[in-house]
C-alpha cells in the first residue's frame, strides 16, 4: 500500500511535467504528502520512484524516437529531413506517399495485395497443420512419438540456410519459382515447428477430463479435436496467427529468393526494389513507403499485444 | 484414463497409433519433403560443384578446404562472431536491466512494456533497416543531434570501422522479446525470499546476486540459447544497410549474406551448401557448449 502511494505521486511528477530531472529538494517539496498522513513515504522512497520513472520515460522515448521521427519525416520534403531532428511538422507533405506509391512498375497496392495473399495462406497453413500435429503430440500415444517429438524440437533450431539451396532447386524444378507456393506450402506442412511447440504446451494445460469425457461418450479423435480441444485453444491459435502475420509480412529472405518477378513482389522485396529504383536521394518517399509496410505490423501488434506477450513469455519465440 | 485403457486394451492402442499418424501426416510429409530431404541433398551438394545448369560434379571435400582459404569467408565469420558475441550479451543485459526496473508494482507497466517490445516486432523488417541506414548516414538523425551539441558526426554506416557497431546497436534495440521473457521469469520468484533477505539485512545488490540471479538463471540460459541461434542467422539488416554488398569493405558481410551471394548471385550451389553446413555446425556447437556450461551456472529449483 505504501508502495502504491509512492508510485502514483511519482508518476505525476515524472510523466506530467516531462521536464528534465528536478533537484532532489524540489521533488521532495513537490510530492511529499501532508504531514498528517500516517503512511507518509520517506523522501528516499519517493526520490527513488521519481528517478526510476524519469529513467523509464527517457529510455522509452529514446526507444521510439526513431520511429516517430520516421513517421514525421515521411510527411516532410526530402531536403527538410536532412536538417530537422525534431518532431514538429509545419506542413503535411502527402506528395511523398503519392510519389512512392507509383514509383515502381506496379502501384504499391499491388504489392500489398501480394503480401496479403501470402500472409493469409501462411496463417491458414500454420493454423491447420500445427494444431493437428500439436493434438497428436499432446494427447495421443503412438509409435515413434518420442523420436518424432525430438525431431520436431530440433527443427526449431535448424537454420533455414541449410535447406534453402536444395529447396530452391526442388521448387524451381517443379516450376514454383515466382509463385507464392514455395512460401505457403511449407506452412501447410507444419514446418514452423515452434507453433507446434506452443500449441502442445497450451493443450497440455487443458484438463484431460474434458476429452476423456467426450471419449467415453463415444467421440472419435476427429470430434474431440474439432469440438473439444480446438475451441479451447483459441488463445494459442490467435498467438500463432498474429506471429505468423508479423513474421510473414516482414519476411525478406525467402521472398527475395523465390519472388524475382516484379509482379510477384511482396512488400519487403518491393521496398528494396524501391531503394534500387530511386536511389537514396528520395528519403521522403522511401520513408513514406516504409511506413506503409510497417503499418499492418503495427496494427497487428496493437490488436494482438495481449496474445503476443503471453505467447512470448511462455515459449520465448520472438 | 487408466480404466479406459484397461477396458479397451489393445484395440485402443491400435486406434491411437493410427490416429496419431493421421494427425501428424502433414508434419511428417513436411519433415521429409521440406526438411530432412533437402538436408540430405544439401549435404550431398556440399561435396559437389553445382551451378544449377550442369549436373552436380563430385569434388569431395574441396569446398570445405576452399572455405579455409577464402579470406572473405573468414572475414564474414569474424563479422558474425563479433555481432553475436557483442550484440547478444549487450541485448540481454539491457533486457534484464529494464525488466528489473519494470518489475513489481510499477505504474504504467503495460505501457512501458509495449513501447520496449514494439521494436523487436518491427526490428527484422526492411523498413527498419532503411530507417537505420538513414539514422546513421552522413546527414542522418544521429549526426543532426550531435551537431546540436557542436559535435561533428561521421558517416557511421559508410565507415568500415563503425558500420558493424550500428548493426549491433540495432540488435540491442530489439531487446523487447527477451525482456518480456525476463519479466515473466521475475514474476515467478516468490516475494517471501526477498522479504526474508530484508529481515536478515541484505542489501539490494546482495539480494540481486543471491536471489534474483540464481532463480532467474534458467531464463537467462533460455534467452541466451535462443538469441544466439537467432543472431547467427541475421540477414535482412546487413543486406539492406549495405545494399546487398556487405560493405563498406566487407565490414557488414555477415556469414548468411556471403552464403546468399555465393549461392543465389554466383550460383555456386555446392559451395553455398558447404557454407550452410558450416553454419549448422557452428550454431550446433554454440548450443552444445551452452548446454554443457549451463550445468555450472544454471540453477534449477527442484
Amino acid at each position: 500500500m505504501i508502495e502504491q502511494k509512492t508510485d502514483s505521486s511519482a508518476t505525476v511528477t515524472a510523466e506530467g511535467s516531462s521536464a528534465p530531472p528536478q533537484t532532489p529538494a524540489e521533488v521532495r517539496s513537490a510530492t511529499a504528502p501532508p504531514p498528517m498522513n500516517k503512511y507518509r513515504p520517506s523522501p528516499r522512497v519517493v526520490l527513488r520512484a521519481v528517478i526510476k520513472h524519469v529513467v523509464m520515460v527517457a529510455s522509452a522515448l529514446l526507444m521510439i524516437y526513431p520511429l516517430l521521427w520516421m513517421i514525421v519525416s515521411s510527411l516532410r520534403p526530402t531536403d527538410v529531413i536532412f536538417r530537422e531532428p525534431g518532431l514538429f511538422l509545419t506542413t503535411f507533405e502527402w506528395a511523398n506517399y503519392e510519389q512512392g506509391w507509383n514509383a515502381l512498375s506496379h502501384p504499391f497496392s499491388h504489392f500489398l495485395m501480394n503480401s496479403a495473399i501470402v500472409v493469409f495462406g501462411c496463417i491458414l497453413g500454420n493454423l491447420i497443420s500445427c494444431s493437428l500435429a500439436a493434438y497428436a503430440f499432446a494427447r495421443l500415444d503412438f509409435r515413434f512419438k518420442k523420436i518424432m517429438f525430438g525431431l520436431m524440437l530440433m527443427t526449431i533450431m535448424l537454420p533455414i540456410h541449410v535447406i534453402i539451396v536444395p529447396q530452391y532447386i526442388m521448387f524451381s524444378q517443379i516450376g514454383w519459382v515466382n509463385t507464392f507456393l514455395p512460401i505457403i506450402i511449407p506452412k501447410l506442412l507444419a514446418t514452423d515447428a515452434f507453433f507446434i511447440f506452443l500449441m502442445v504446451q497450451f493443450i497440455r494445460g487443458i484438463p484431460k477430463d474434458m476429452d476423456e469425457a467426450a471419449r467415453i461418450d463415444g467421440a472419435g479423435h476427429a470430434r474431440i479435436f474439432l469440438q473439444v480441444i480446438l475451441p479451447l485453444m483459441v488463445p494459442a491459435l490467435a498467438t500463432t496467427a498474429i506471429f505468423t502475420f508479423i513474421w510473414t509480412w516482414s519476411d525478406f529472405f525467402t521472398s527475395l529468393i523465390y519472388l524475382t518477378d516484379p509482379s510477384m513482389y511482396t512488400v519487403p522485396v518491393a521496398l528494396r526494389a524501391f531503394i534500387d529504383a530511386t536511389g537514396e536521394s528520395n528519403w521522403g518517399s522511401l520513408f513514406a513507403m516504409s511506413i506503409v509496410t510497417l503499418l499492418p505490423v503495427f496494427l497487428a501488434f496493437l490488436l494482438g499485444q495481449k496474445f503476443l506477450v503471453k505467447g512470448i513469455a511462455t515459449t520465448g519465440i520472438k | 484414463m487408466q480404466n479406459l485403457s484397461k477396458v479397451k486394451g489393445g484395440k485402443r492402442q491400435y486406434k491411437d497409433n493410427k490416429a496419431g499418424h493421421i494427425f501428424l501426416l502433414p508434419w511428417t510429409i513436411g519433415l521429409f519433403a521440406i526438411t530432412l530431404g533437402p538436408m540430405a541433398m544439401s549435404l550431398y551438394l556440399s561435396f559437389t560443384n553445382y551451378n544449377l545448369l550442369q549436373a552436380p560434379e563430385w569434388i569431395g571435400g574441396a569446398n570445405f578446404v576452399r572455405m579455409f582459404q577464402d579470406d572473405r569467408l573468414i572475414n564474414s565469420l569474424q563479422v558474425t562472431f563479433t555481432y553475436v558475441l557483442v550484440g547478444v550479451p549487450l541485448q540481454l543485459i539491457v533486457a534484464l536491466l529494464i525488466a528489473l526496473l519494470l518489475d513489481r508494482g510499477m505504474r504504467g507497466l503495460a505501457f512501458y512494456r509495449s513501447v520496449f517490445y514494439l521494436p523487436s516486432m518491427l526490428g527484422s523488417s526492411v523498413a527498419i533497416a532503411v530507417l537505420w541506414k538513414q539514422l546513421f548516414g552522413t546527414s542522418g538523425l544521429v549526426n543532426q543531434v550531435l551537431a546540436m551539441f557542436g559535435i561533428e558526426g561521421m558517416g557511421w554506416i559508410s565507415n568500415p570501422d563503425t558500420a558493424l557497431s550500428t548493426l549491433i546497436l540495432l540488435h540491442v534495440w530489439t531487446f523487447g522479446s527477451p525482456m518480456v521473457i525476463f519479466l515473466a521469469g521475475l514474476r515467478q520468484i516468490p516475494a517471501m525470499y526477498y522479504e526474508a533477505a530484508s529481515i536478515d539485512g541484505a542489501t539490494r545488490l546482495r539480494k540481486f546476486v543471491s536471489i534474483t540471479l540464481p532463480l532467474l538463471s534458467p531464463i537467462i540460459f533460455f534467452n541466451l540459447v535462443l538469441q544466439i541461434i537467432g543472431a547467427f542467422q541475421n540477414f535482412t539488416q546487413a543486406f539492406i544497410v549495405s545494399n546487398g554488398t556487405g560493405g563498406p569493405a566487407d565490414s557488414t558481410m555477415f556469414f548468411t549474406l556471403y552464403l546468399y551471394q555465393q549461392g543465389f548471385k554466383g550460383f555456386d550451389m555446392g559451395y553455398a551448401s558447404a557454407m550452410a553446413w558450416l553454419l549448422v555446425m557452428i550454431v550446433g556447437a554454440f548450443t552444445a557448449v551452452n548446454f554443457l556450461a549451463s550445468k555450472y551456472w544454471v540453477f534449477y529449483d527442484d
